[in-house]
């Protein structure tokens, strides 16, 4: 064992959201590794949010894909593990003949956020450049493509103006769509220092919901969902007619805004039609119009709230335009910001890994821009027309039009609306190939070739974060089996292509070949764009070794020191003639309206603690306790309508499918909607895969799915007992009726519910819980006629695993049993009372976690709130250390502050 | 002169209802005590620790013979009265004493049941009765190896277990395959089997004994499957039978046991009797608690204090053996309309089985763990509707308080 190690901490990026923050990781002897945020990193400076701060949690090998493998036949058939040169070659082999026989458009790769840039870079060279077609898309498609079109078509490229930094110098922030308090938590923190020392810092917070966001804003807008092209149509509308108008920046540094004024004002120029449209108060919407009016320094910073909407390109517009005419952009603490979701959302946007991008920030649709790539790749062919965005691509693959599909980190049976669409697609699929890190995923399921990268900190490269900021993500531990990165496998099979050009000899030769590209004939009298990388060019690997943290552009001349924290200072767009574009935006609803049969608007985002599919956050047993099980966010007046109750698992339906999960209030949804959070799968549920209820619906510009409305209804899900199972070791629950498997520490953690009648409990549970020994060290506890049944295989002296049944809801908590796995032994009293559940003496109940950092559980804030009579957050901080570590849970304290605080007040005496 | 009170028999019942008695009328009767056995009263519940070596005679001894001087209590003991003229009044001792009663109270008690298989009046077969058979017991240990316990009931297994303390082999023979079986259900019955087995007793379930073997002393018990076990003690503990040949032979109103009323009256107004050779509205008994409530009832009858009436209450039972916690009560095995809750922990040899009718307790199980026995108990005497803490209520009158 080298102590030593201990000191070697290497500096990377987050795995995470799109905020990029810089970790410091530390490997440690024994195979752990510690996590800080990095102080020098200009994203965070040092702070880590609860999912970055557990990244150490997760690197851990269970679950992992370590060898290539393939399946012998097709469906039930079993993974075999072979050479990479046995499954790369048979994958070429597939590929050669489908392209022989059906064309470049037969195949298809879909790629992924999760991505590096060298990654993407390669797999988009080798589909437009080689393969000679565009269909490669992304599941960035799903996320920030609205945004894209937004700003390509108003600022002629794909370009985002501002920096973080613009939001410690902003007046007023609006945000629009975003949870930015628990999806972007390190941004949002910086917001709310900033308004600590400017309590003047307006923050606007436009959603459907009462996020966790809304706990700092001075005004919350809850906008009728799809709504938002009405109010930012209103808002221009609003600006023109009291003359919040900048004349000479319109003249000399737009176009077209007489028809986007035009557009607003058919149905936006009256704000109480506007307030009724959005089904917000008139006073409310006045407030904002007035206080944006009334501040230049304004940021709309926006995320998935309005891009994943069928109208959410105009809605990036209708913001955008709202900035420009009052020329608020260009300059320090102004401009529309679009949030992205991903790590690297925007490194794909650069090397153009979107079915309808080229690359280098150039066009497909250019017969000079595709001639200018070709060139410089020296590639046989180019694809000369856009591929198939995400819905479309497995659309086509259903209908057999794409034969082959290579699917790269990403989960689309999970991820894309009408995933069960999904499903049938690559069943019927002839050739489905998976670059993953985990073995056993809901897409992995259907693959034919699976084959194994690297994961977070293995992988090398870089990412790009919503500021445009390029940094690095480096390996601190090494290649797992046969796990490679995926620009190598990539490059490995171009070859076995037979194609020229992918002989890399690392990866910074990828990062450089990109940088050359961006830089490639980029010059005013040639093919301009804003997106020149040119400066990072001719690093040699020591020189992309230390690459520190820098956003683009970085010209040739200022080379790696340079960087530009922010664009348009000198009113320059990329449209050829140089302006900024308003876009007329017609206000429309969702497509699919709610009716009689289905009359709910279901949205979906995520939750604080976990990120996408959960493949990696959901092995933090850390992240799973602020939200342990998926559910259905409702306002109560609605459960009561449709007969659901708090607590109770209900369906929810659409057109498209169905999923089960529990119905929960207080997430601050107004009656007519629901909220379901993205992440759970097929391996983490039975059945609450949001995404095979999601109407397939997409922005006809941008292609982004409309993920945040689909009508559905909601019923009952009738059972007739519910359980929790807590097991070292994995269950097979197949035979139970609903089912959520959540990670805990040293065990796994099963929340069940069923619908059979059991005869024998007993061995019924000794069966499920694979206990055939019959004088396993069992204990039980049997009411049979109330049906309520407890067990608990003991081993060694050592908490095995349990079973709580109940016909209701009335099963002891989770934690203190969960705490047992923890312990080497059982000490006497603790055995004595494992069939209660709880400790016989009577233990204080902490309640669910709020802060995940420290553990501080619900009612140890509250009757610290009650007891010490605390006012304010930083006295909570003070207190308990709740909030005082990565602060995503400062809005629930906020929250819980204020309630109890008005408990305190109602009992007090008069 | 203070009339007279005879009591026929110095046992546990029959001293506890002078004590009674004492209690609400020191000096009203001139009281003359009648026992078969040579000493003062002993509590023949502690004979097991005794036979164990845990406790000594004089342990045990209830009422010394001071005792009895001190209260004036003339004592005839191992004098057994053969014959009671209820026409004159008078009672006479196997030595030809004569004592005229005014009062008289039966409390004869019961006798072992000796099974009357061939062999049974061999040398070395005896019951489990008293301190001569205690006495007879440590004696067989001392020069014998092989004893077998016939019934594997309460009395039984303290027995067994005695035995084996004595440093004898002990196998128990029982008719049925549950031991315990008026008290226990299967499963506590096999926790303890396997209990008892670990300290190093021998079990034959569902063994018919069929002969007691031996030239002029025991020597070996013969089953009905041809199949015999050594044996150089034999002790029965297959039951017991209430003494009630002396009042039969008094005439006095018998059915399986002398039928007592409410007050624990014979159908004589001028006898009373108490313990195990009563039978109460069918009833008969074997356990204390009960019979401490007849000396109650009774007591305060013969002080004239007669408002008390005799309830019968089911009576929990415990098992004296050292390091085997039992504890039965009521109605342990249920029926149509009866609810059971069951906890199980064998490993730490736990057994717990609530028996509910209506929403209350009643009867209960418990082994390993008796803590709560009595609160249990107490929930059944008390008819408490325990609907409110029925999924606390196995685990204990701590956690259903807290």
């Amino acid at each position: 064992m080298n102590l030593s190690q201990d000191n070697l901490s290497v500096q990377t990026t987050c795995a995470y959201c799109g905020v990029g923050c810089g970790v410091k990781a530390t490997p440690k002897g024994d195979g752990t590794v510690a996590v800080a945020g990095d102080k020098d990193h200009p994203a965070n400076l040092g702070k880590l949010c609860v999912k970055g701060s557990a990244l150490g949690e997760t690197v851990g090998l269970e679950g992992r894909l370590l060898y290539p493998q393939v399946r012998d036949a097709r469906g039930s058939g079993s993974l075999r593990r072979v050479t990479w040169d046995e499954a790369l070659g048979q994958v070429a082999d597939k590929w050669k003949a489908v392209i022989a026989e059906h064309g470049p458009d037969a195949v298809a790769l879909y790629v992924s956020g999760q991505l590096l840039t060298e990654d993407y870079y390669a797999a988009n060279k080798l589909m437009k450049g080689y393969v000679g077609s565009a269909n490669i898309d992304t599941n960035s498609r799903l996320c920030m493509s609205s945004a894209v079109a937004g700003h390509k078509r108003a600022f002629g490229e794909d370009l985002v103006p501002v920096c973080y930094e613009d939001l410690e110098l902003a007046d007023m922030i609006v945000l629009v769509g975003s949870n930015m308090a628990w999806c972007h938590p390190i941004l949002f923190q910086r917001i709310a220092r900033e308004r600590e020392k400017r309590p003047n810092l307006k923050l606007v917070v436009v959603d459907p919901r009462r996020t966790a966001t809304c706990e700092l804003a001075d005004l919350h807008l809850p906008v009728k969902p799809g709504t938002d092209v009405w109010l930012f149509n209103g808002l221009l509308s609003y600006l023109s007619r009291i003359g919040a108008v900048d004349p000479e920046y319109l003249a000399a540094h737009t176009s077209g805004f007489e028809a986007a004024l035009a557009a607003a004002e058919v149905d936006c120029a009256d704000p109480a039609a506007v307030a009724k449209a959005c089904k917000i108060s008139l006073a409310a919407l006045m407030e904002f119009y007035e206080s944006f009016a009334g501040t230049a320094k304004v940021i709309t910073a926006f995320s998935m709230g309005v891009n994943q909407s069928s109208a959410g390109t105009d809605k990036a517009n209708s913001i955008i335009n709202c900035h420009l005419i009052g020329g608020r952009i260009g300059k320090p603490g102004m401009g529309p910001f679009s949030i992205t979701g991903q790590p690297n959302a925007m490194g794909g946007r650069e090397v153009g890994g979107l079915a309808n991008m080229l690359a280098a920030h150039l066009d497909l649709d250019n017969c000079a821009h595709r001639d200018a790539v070709q060139t410089f790749w020296d590639s046989p062919r180019m694809a000369d027309k856009p591929g198939l965005k995400a819905v479309d691509l497995f659309e086509a693959i259903e209908a057999g039009r794409v034969k082959a599909v290579w699917i790269m980190a990403t989960n689309p049976v999970v991820s894309l609306p009408n995933a069960d669409q999904v499903k049938r697609a690559l069943a019927k699929c002839e050739l489905v190939v998976a670059s993953d890190i985990i073995q056993d995923t809901d897409t992995n399921a259907y693959a034919d070739v699976l084959l194994p990268a690297l994961g977070w900190g293995e992988k090398d490269g870089t990412v790009t974060n919503s500021e445009r900021r390029i940094s690095r993500q480096r390996p601190f531990l090494p290649a797992p089996g046969e796990a490679r990165g995926d620009w190598w496998i990539i490059s490995q099979f171009a070859q076995r292509m037979g194609y020229a050009g992918f002989d890399f000899a690392g990866v910074h030769e990828v990062f450089d070949e990109h940088a050359q590209l961006s830089a490639w004939r980029n010059s005013a009298d040639d093919l301009p764009r804003v997106f020149n990388i040119g400066g990072l060019s001719r690093m040699d690997r020591s020189a992309f070794d230390t690459l520190a943290p820098v956003q683009w552009p970085v010209l040739q001349h200022v080379g790696v020191d340079g960087g530009t924290a922010r664009l348009f200072e000198d009113g320059r767009y990329s449209h050829p003639d140089g302006k900024a574009r308003f876009i007329a935006t017609v206000p429309r609803l969702p497509v699919h309206p709610v009716d009689e049969d289905f009359p709910l608007s279901l949205n979906t985002g995520r939750v604080r603690d976990q990120w996408h599919t959960m493949t990696r956050t959901g092995r933090s047993a850390k992240l799973a306790d602020h939200v342990p099980e998926s559910f259905i966010d409702m306002h109560p007046q609605d459960a009561l309508i449709h007969g659901v109750r708090e607590g109770e698992l209900a369906r929810v339906t659409s057109q498209w499918g169905s999923m089960v999960a529990r119905v929960q209030h207080g997430g601050g949804i107004a009656r007519g909607g629901v909220f379901i959070p993205i992440h759970w799968s097929g391996q983490t549920s039975s059945d609450a895969r949001v995404g095979g209820v999601v109407n397939p619906v997409v922005d006809p510009v941008s292609g982004e799915p409309e993920f945040k409305h689909t009508p559905v209804r909601i019923e009952q899900f009738r059972v007739s007992w519910h359980a929790f199972i807590l097991s070292r070791s994995e269950l097979d629950l197949d035979s139970v009726a609903h089912w959520t498997r959540i990670q805990g520490k040293d065990f796994a953690r099963y929340e069940l519910a069923g619908r059979n009648t059991i005869s024998d409990f007993s061995e019924w549970a000794r069966e499920l819980l694979g206990v055939q020994d019959p004088d396993a060290d069992w204990l039980e506890y049997a009411d049979r006629t109330e049906g309520m049944y407890r067990a608990v295989h003991v081993v060694d002296d050592r908490i095995e695993q349990c079973i709580f049944l109940s016909p209701r809801l009335d099963l002891p908590a989770r934690g203190w049993l969960a705490g047992l796995f923890a312990e080497p032994q059982l000490a006497d009293a603790d055995r004595a009372s494992l069939l209660i559940g709880r400790p016989l003496k009577k233990g204080v109940d902490v309640g669910p976690t709020v802060c995940s950092c420290f553990g501080v559980g619900r009612n140890t804030i509250c009757s610290a709130i009650r007891d010490q009579d605390l006012k304010s957050v930083p006295e909570v901080t003070a207190c308990l250390k709740a909030g005082g570590n990565c602060g995503s849970c400062v809005p629930e304290l906020k929250k819980l502050l204020a309630e109890t605080r008005l408990e305190i007040a109602a009992h007090a005496p008069a | 002169m203070k009339p007279a009170l005879v009591v026929i028999g110095n046992g546990m019942a029959g001293m506890r209802t002078v004590e009674e008695l004492h209690k609400l009328a020191p000096d009203l009767y001139d009281i003359t005590v009648f026992g078969a056995e040579p000493y003062g009263n002993y509590n023949r519940i502690l004979l097991s620790p005794v036979l164990a070596g845990e406790k000594t005679v004089e342990d045990i001894m209830l009422h010394t013979r001071e005792w009895y001087e001190k209260h004036h209590i003339t004592l005839h003991a191992g004098d057994p009265v053969v014959h009671i003229d209820r026409r004159k009044r008078i009672v006479r001792a196997q030595s030809g004493k004569e004592v005229r009663y005014d009062r008289l109270l039966l409390a004869t008690g019961s006798k072992p049941f000796i099974i009357p298989v061939p062999g049974h009046q061999l040398p070395g077969v005896i019951a489990f009765r008293d301190i001569q058979d205690v006495e007879t017991m440590v004696e067989a240990a001392r020069n014998h190896k092989h004893a077998v316990v016939i019934g594997g009931g309460l009395l039984g297994l303290e027995a067994a277990n005695g035995l084996l303390r004595q440093g004898m082999q002990v196998t128990v023979v029982h008719v049925t395959d549950t031991l315990m079986n008026q008290q226990l259900d299967k499963p506590a019955a096999q926790l303890l089997q396997k209990a008892l087995e670990n300290k190093g007793l021998n079990f034959l379930l569902n063994a018919q004994t069929a002969e007691i073997a031996g030239p002029d002393r025991v020597t070996a018990v013969r089953f009905k499957d041809g199949s015999e076990i050594p044996a150089d003690l034999v002790v029965m503990t297959a039951g017991v039978r209430p003494n009630i040949a002396l009042a039969k032979e008094a005439g006095l109103h018998c059915d399986r046991a002398i039928v007592v009323d409410d007050t624990l009256q014979t159908y004589d107004p001028r006898v009373y009797a108490v313990g195990e050779c009563v039978q109460h509205r069918s009833a008969t008994f074997g356990l204390v608690a009960p019979i401490w409530e007849q000396a109650r009832v009774c007591g305060a009858h013969l002080a004239g204090a007669g408002h008390r009436r005799y309830v019968q209450q089911s009576s929990p039972t415990r098992l004296k053996v050292t390091g085997v916690d039992l504890y039965s009560v009521g109605d342990f095995i249920g029926g149509e309309g009866s609810e059971d809750l069951v906890l199980r922990d064998a490993r730490r040899g736990v057994y717990k089985r609530l028996v509910l009718k209506d929403g209350c307790v009643t009867g209960a199980v418990l082994y390993g763990d008796v803590q709560d026995g009595p609160w249990y108990y107490d929930l059944i005497q008390n008819r408490t509707d325990i609907t409110p803490i029925r999924q606390h209520l196995l685990f204990g009158q701590a956690l259903c308080a807290a």
